[in-house]
């Protein structure tokens, strides 16, 4: 039929444009990470130097390390405290102002947040408790917006969700926990994949919060940042590169693993 | 209620200690007079709230969200179909292309907004490109304004419009797309009366997902926008870090706040009441 | 990333939490160590009939932490440092002067043992009561710095800071793009139409102002509201034909041929001038200013005698000179001035700017009261039209 396969294409097409748009600085970056000036005035010769630079630069590679453990800690405590967030604000409340006070963290500006913690911590951590700040406390702070994330992409599938499956369940003598584990998180997952995604990748780049409630740890934003003195230097653009090719690797890697399996 | 707890209390628990203790202690100093050094000087005063009438404060604000409005508007056209594109994919297929999407966005904003000046540039790749092709005599003017901060917001907030628009396509059953075709609607219609109404949680999720951030965002100003023209973001960097007038930058960061408070329980209002019609109508 | 096909079980759920706790445990303690340990006593002399002697100076050892420009410190300075001494150094990086002063704003002034930052921000901090006053009995090389060095405005005397790099703002530009050379501040301000779109200024207040307060024969560190008001006239008028507003990367824009004349620092002007030669750098006549980057060592150190140490290493010409070789600015140090290889002087002309020349210009001075009002005027002029 000529009209769903043409609307079909248009949107196929339209997508294939968004990604090209998305990849275009990306391919840039890659192409910057291979020329050996390591500038875009000039192609001067593909050139391995920049990732050998790299991997000599522990200082970036701890800062990468730190923003990888830093994001995925972030991301899993997020994760439940929104997902459980978003049932219970889909299930036991009804006002819708209570709805909203989950889009709060999100309107606060990152600069009044992050010195706001930083206040906080000082005159708690560091004053009373005599603790130094660090990932931890990197933590604390992106829970604290990615929880608001999750809730909020978890519950647009929790929307007209079908209660009599639970129901059912739960007639069937499966208790609340139960029904809720085998019942209602299978069918919210890819909610609750997409918040966690989220969740990572808001937490993986960001850089003001990170800055001041780090203490003397780096993460890989604020490294950045601090070598932007001089334009982004090439090692960055090979260390952005190497992120996205294990990226890449991971997902072709669990898309086998999930063929094999299906 | 003992569930109540268990669902609500670990987030609330966690906003009251790091989000609402710490931020409300802030916003005290804007009754606050800033130091001569910075500071805050515990006295009383409304000055602060006095000097942000000033119609300069407007005037940026009227920009911000100008620019935050058509960023969120782009957004939407693009990332709704790729959105549906995605959401409708094989099912074993879904979850690797979106982290297809996502994943230019684990590496770091800063890297890319850079690989967007080379791009952008006057003597860019892609002025070079055209020019070099004989399309065009001189370089178009794609860096250092409106149009490339507007770019780079869309660019950097993209999969926050595409991920809960994804998550609320996804679980829509196709069976009802399927009957709405049987009973003869085109598939244009079956959009627009079926799939675009019971999305409309997802819509509003990304809207505001990228409509917020934009409008507090001060790196794109800076760096694709050559600090030319400044945004309420840059502002309140300002006036925190730059005037060290910690009392004043409260007064607009609440100001801020309170807009953006505002527009959220509007939204919840509209979206509340497209349900209720939904279900009676 | 690993994107689970099922959705996990409690079980897998709970074998992951307590990982996570293990992992994050496990960093909380390890990872962010103490930012000072308290300096080792000195030997008291026991009781005697003679006269005391003086007591033996404190080893330095132990750890301090040192807040920095990325890529300010040359390579080696710190491991060279830590190998002679013993002293630790955790050097934690900073993006702007702004970025750190705030972080110290938020701490109350602590969580370091030094911090480098300018001139006027250095003055801001002691005026805070946040600096140390300086013994300079406890720094042996501080007679390394150039006399001029004794009289910078903000601190004469070098009571609560030592200069790290000086030098001053003027023009940038390509010699071979542009038909004139340029003399005045008003050949940026009020441009020839070659000038269009092919020009930045830089973005921080103090030197977004500069060259409109100078070009007027005012202060840098002006407060009248009448002057400032005429410089902002100026300042709005000149938007129109900049580029952009760039602190950073305004000498490539020259290398690449995107600008044809910049507002720069002259260190920064060198890095342009390593890539093309027929970039060159002048002070504009009707003058400019004097800037420095300074160490400050913070009251509430708790570890000063390797502070101390730390400084006086710095002030050695040896030490001093490689912080030239990488940086392409200069110290305020003659000797080491002296190492510096004739290639390099020559190449980078304004590395021979006599002290006593660099002297002719004003420093900056922290504005005090005057700050909120900079802001604002800072915010009308960046403000889309």
């Amino acid at each position: 039929m000529a009209n769903p396969g043409w609307g079909r294409r248009i949107l196929r097409a339209e997508f294939a444009l968004v990604v090209a748009f998305l990849y275009l600085p990306i391919a840039v970056v890659i192409g910057l990470s291979f020329n050996e000036s390591g500038l875009p005035t000039a192609w001067t010769g593909f050139s391995l130097d920049w990732y050998a630079s790299v991997v000599g630069n522990q200082g970036l590679l701890d800062a990468f390390r730190n923003t990888l453990v830093v994001g995925v800690v972030t991301t899993v405590v997020a994760t439940v405290i929104g997902t459980l967030l978003a049932v219970g604000l889909e299930r036991a409340v009804h006002s819708s102002l209570i709805d909203s006070v989950v889009y709060v963290p999100m309107i606060i500006p990152d600069i009044v947040l992050a010195i706001a913690l930083l206040s906080f911590y000082n005159l708690v951590f560091s004053g009373l408790l005599h603790l130094q700040l660090g990932l931890w406390t990197v933590i604390i702070a992106h829970v604290v917006f990615d929880i608001a994330f999750v809730a909020v992409v978890v519950r647009t599938r929790l929307r007209h969700f079908d209660r009599s499956i639970e129901e059912a369940s739960m007639d069937l003598g499966a208790n609340e926990l139960r029904t809720f584990l085998k019942i209602t998180l299978p069918v919210i997952a890819p909610g609750v994949i997409a918040g966690g995604l989220l969740a990572f990748t808001l937490s993986f780049d960001e850089f003001i919060i990170a800055f001041f409630t780090k203490g003397t740890a780096e993460t890989f934003p604020t490294k950045v940042y601090s070598m932007i003195r001089f334009g982004v230097t090439p090692e960055v653009n090979a260390i952005a590169t190497f992120v996205f090719l294990v990226s890449i690797t991971l997902v072709l890697v669990s898309q086998r693993l999930r063929g094999s399996e299906a | 209620m003992r569930r109540r707890l268990l669902l609500l209390g670990p987030a609330f628990g966690w906003w009251a200690v790091f989000l609402v203790l710490p931020v409300a202690l802030v916003m005290v100093y804007s009754v606050f007079h800033r130091g001569t050094y910075g500071g805050v000087v515990p006295t009383f005063t409304l000055d602060n709230f006095a000097r942000a009438l000033n119609p300069l404060y407007l005037r940026v604000l009227l920009f911000s969200l100008r620019v935050a409005v058509i960023t969120t508007v782009i957004s939407l056209l693009i990332g709704y179909p790729a959105a549906y594109v995605i959401a409708t994919l094989p099912r074993r297929w879904r979850t690797p292309v979106l982290v297809l999407v996502i994943m230019p966005f684990w590496t770091s904003l800063l890297i890319r907004t850079y690989a967007w000046i080379v791009l952008l540039s006057p003597k860019g790749l892609i002025n070079n490109g055209l020019a070099g092709l004989g399309l065009i005599d001189g370089p178009l003017p794609l860096l250092y304004n409106e149009f490339a901060i507007i770019l780079g917001l869309v660019y950097g907030y993209l999969p926050l419009m595409i991920l809960p628009i994804y998550s609320s396509i996804e679980r829509l059953h196709p069976e009802l797309r399927e009957a709405s075709s049987d009973l003869g609607a085109t598939p244009f219609r079956t959009f627009l009366r079926v799939t675009l109404p019971l999305t409309l949680p997802g819509i509003a999720a990304g809207c505001i997902f990228v409509f917020v951030p934009s409008l507090g965002n001060f790196i794109v100003p800076d760096l694709l926008g050559g600090g030319l023209s400044i945004m309420v973001g840059n502002l309140i960097q300002g006036q925190f870090l730059k005037a060290r007038d910690w009392p004043f930058g409260a007064v607009l960061s609440l100001a801020l706040i309170a807009l953006m408070g505002v527009l959220l329980f509007a939204q919840a209002w509209l979206l509340e009441r497209s349900r209720k019609q939904a279900i009676d109508g | 990333m690993n994107v689970p096909s099922r959705p996990t079980t409690g079980g897998r759920f709970a074998a992951l939490l307590s990982v996570v706790a293990l992992v994050v445990a496990a960093c909380g303690a390890g990872a962010s160590p103490a930012p000072t340990t308290a300096p080792t006593a000195a030997p008291t002399e026991g009781p005697t009939a003679a006269p005391t002697p003086a007591p033996t100076p404190e080893k330095p050892s132990g750890k301090i932490v040192v807040s920095n420009w990325d890529l300010y410190f040359p390579p080696d300075l710190i491991a060279n440092f830590t190998a002679e001494t013993g002293v630790e150094v955790e050097w934690s990086k900073h993006t702007t002067n702004e970025d750190i002063v705030g972080k110290l704003d938020a701490s109350n002034g602590t969580g370091f043992d030094i911090v480098f930052v300018s001139a006027p921000f250095a003055e801001g901090l002691n005026n805070r009561g946040w600096a140390e006053t300086l013994d300079h009995g406890r720094l042996a090389n501080i007679g390394n710095l150039a006399p001029e060095a004794d009289k910078l405005g903000y601190d004469p005397g070098n009571t609560f800071s030592v200069p790290y790099t000086w030098g001053t703002t003027g023009l940038c530009y390509r010699s071979d793009v542009v038909s004139f050379t340029p003399s005045s501040w008003n050949d940026m301000l009020q441009p020839k139409p070659e000038l269009e779109k092919k020009m930045t200024a830089l973005a921080t207040d103090r030197w977004l102002l500069l060259p409109a307060l100078k070009s007027l024969g005012y202060s840098v560190n002006e407060t009248d509201p009448a002057h400032l008001d005429e410089a902002k006239a100026l300042l709005i008028e000149a938007k129109k034909h900049l580029l952009a507003y760039d602190d950073t990367t305004f000498y490539s824009k020259l290398v690449s041929g995107d600008a044809s004349l910049v507002v720069a620092w002259d260190g920064w002007c060198n890095y342009g001038i390593a890539e093309n030669a027929d970039i060159k750098f002048i002070v504009p006549s009707e003058g400019s200013d004097l800037w420095s980057d300074t160490m400050v060592v913070l009251k509430s150190s708790g570890n000063k005698t390797a502070a101390y140490a730390f400084i006086d290493y710095i002030l050695r010409p040896d030490v001093a000179k490689t912080v030239v070789d990488l940086t392409l600015y200069k110290v305020p140090n003659p000797a080491a001035m002296a190492l510096v290889d004739a290639a390099t002087m020559t190449a980078f002309p304004n590395l021979g700017m006599s002290p006593a020349d660099l002297l002719k210009g004003e420093p900056e001075r922290d504005l005090g009261d005057a700050a909120p009002a900079w802001a604002q005027l800072v915010a009308e002029i960046t403000a889309g039209q």
